[in-house]
């Protein structure tokens, strides 16, 4: 089953629930889709033994065979390929790797070469991925498909999503079972709950919702998810104990209680696959 | 105007809190939410709207099938899986490349443009203040951020000020939200996650050659890693211009939609205005800007 940890807003605990989500469980394989700003490896302190770059194909030019007609430059709808005074400029960062320009050079001039973005690490045996984009680099999507390609059949699979709700977010809840959807008591988690709820009901997945820092003078999050008929899987309290554990790198998992309230946690969403 | 964006690597650090407090501190600015996936400067602005905008910041392929021969090349050249088993565009998977449309031997497609949110120009209390929200699994959130920007300097009247509410993360949105501006100022806290993000996303400030400083929030909640940040900084020349202490009552303020400002926190309220003189007084020096 593949499970993805998803949030709208930042901060809000994804990364806490996907990973004591992995350490409750006697076999899964935990995937950190979160490639701008990747976490999950201070709290499962994984065995990276394994990196493979994340290359891309941009285009690369034979001057020989150029003409400089500029037909490259207008298919580009990206605006990473101009031509001037005679020169064809190459932007590689902001390509999107389509090869639009190749079908659209009359004279074959237009070839494609890697260019590196980004890398993946895994642990021995795989059971932990991560994806790091380098620093400069805007477009993180092929890395998410490359961790993706790397997922273990016939395991529990956990994906730990980056905030927001943009391509990079689709890229990695798609084909996904379950979305566990993280929020947090206030104005500005609500607002970015109801997004995240958006975005997994367009994509038509099931999913339900952990309120991470829970109060009891605040229901919020709780009166929202009554009135959409949305299931709340779980609520972890606003605690000192736990903040500080988690600034140290440590899970709330490593208190069998906890652990036992992510069992039951999985339990529930496994329900829905049967 | 002199713009500043605020940003933090990883998200929840206290980005919207800082900026909507420093929107009551500082004078004579324009504001802009570039958190477009995720907006929630405006929750806490409620502002009258001066326009309303919808945004096509990207394009989609469109198959007529009327003269398509069936042939499907440009499912095979489709680099996205935009294009399904019975010929028709997944417009959740279109990137609006246009690699089909050159490829198709009977000119059965074309690009159309395609929304992809909305702009809002809203006047505020407390300025004028450009937003946006990226509609639901859109592309192009950079551009989108782009088009924020630019709506800010359609409504300038001489402000000194821009203060951007920046995303998290360091890729596209990010990268829109701080190139060109003449301060990043990363919000930090003392967690090994939010150690691990803030060098990263100042690495990127740096890679864009942008002058950067860094508030640490919630600063003694873990003295050993602030310390431990402030040495980073100190060693790679990022000025640390504030230390926000934490309190539970800046959360209780903001579940009333307020920020620690109006309910009167004044050791939070402090330090805050510290962290505005002290960057004022770091651009102000001749060596900000290379």
């Amino acid at each position: 089953m593949k499970i993805a940890v998803l949030s709208g807003k930042g901060g809000t605990g994804k990364t806490t629930v996907a990973t004591s989500l992995a350490q409750s469980l006697p076999e899964c394989q935990y995937i950190d889709c979160d490639v701008e700003e990747p976490n999950g490896a201070i709290f499962l302190n994984p065995d990276l033994s394994q990196k493979f770059p994340v290359q891309v194909l941009v285009p690369q030019v034979d001057d020989n065979k150029c003409n400089k007609c500029g037909e490259c430059a207008k298919a580009c709808q990206f605006h990473a390929i101009a031509v001037v005074k005679n020169k064809v400029l190459v932007f590689p960062e902001i390509c999107h790797h389509c090869g639009a320009c190749i079908i659209a050079c009359p004279r074959e001039a237009v070839s494609e070469t890697k260019r590196t973005i980004g890398f993946v690490e895994t642990s021995r045996r795989g059971h932990f991925l991560q994806g790091k984009l380098n620093i400069g680099e805007p477009i993180s999507v092929p890395i998410i498909q490359d961790l993706k390609r790397r997922m273990h059949e016939g395991i529990p699979v956990i994906l730990d999503c980056s905030p927001g709700a943009s391509c990079t977010v689709v890229q990695s809840i798609e084909g996904c079972d379950y979305c566990i959807l993280v929020t947090e008591p206030t104005p500005f988690g609500l607002h970015d709950l109801k997004i995240a709820v958006q975005v997994v009901k367009k994509m038509g997945i099931p999913f339900g919702v952990v309120i991470n820092k829970a109060t009891s003078d605040n229901t919020s999050i709780q009166d929202c998810c009554r009135e959409s008929q949305i299931e709340v899987l779980l609520e972890i309290p606003f605690s000192k104990e736990i903040a500080e554990g988690y600034s140290r790198g440590l899970l709330p998992v490593q208190n069998e209680l906890w652990k036992d309230k992510f069992r039951k946690l999985y339990k529930e969403v496994k329900k829905v696959q049967a | 105007m002199k713009q500043i964006a605020f940003v933090s690597g990883k998200g929840g650090t206290g980005k919207s809190t800082l900026v909507s407090s420093l929107s009551i501190l500082v004078q004579d600015k324009m504001l802009a939410d570039c958190d477009v996936d995720a907006p929630n400067l405006h929750i806490l602005l409620n502002g009258k709207t001066l326009k309303q905008e919808d945004y096509f910041g990207a394009k989609e392929a469109v198959i007529d099938s009327s003269t398509c021969l069936k042939c499907g090349i440009c499912r095979e050249t489709c680099r996205f899986g935009a294009i399904s088993e019975q010929l028709e565009i997944i417009p959740m998977k279109c990137e609006g490349c246009g690699a089909c449309l050159l490829i198709c031997p009977a000119q059965a497609i074309s690009l159309a443009e395609a929304k992809t949110g909305q702009t809002y120009v809203s006047e505020t209390a407390r300025g004028t203040f450009s937003h946006a929200l990226l509609d639901i699994g859109a592309e192009g959130s950079g551009k989108l951020v782009t088009e924020v920007r630019k709506n800010t300097f359609n409504f300038e009247e001489n402000e000194k000020w821009l203060l951007i509410d920046g995303s998290p993360g360091i890729g596209c949105v990010v990268i829109a939200s701080i190139i060109g501006t003449d301060a990043v100022v990363a919000i930090s806290e003392p967690t090994k996650s939010g150690q691990s993000d803030l060098e990263r996303v100042l690495a990127v400030a740096r890679h864009f050659e942008i002058p950067a400083f860094v508030c640490i929030n919630k600063y003694d909640l873990n003295p050993e890693i602030t310390s431990q940040i402030e040495s980073y900084c100190a060693n790679n020349d990022f000025p640390v211009i504030g230390r926000i202490p934490f309190d539970p009552d800046v959360m209780k303020a903001l579940q009333r939609f307020k920020t620690p400002v109006e309910t009167g926190n004044p050791r939070v309220t402090e330090e805050i205005t510290g962290i505005w003189i002290r960057l004022t007084e770091e651009l102000a020096k001749p060596t900000a800007k290379q």
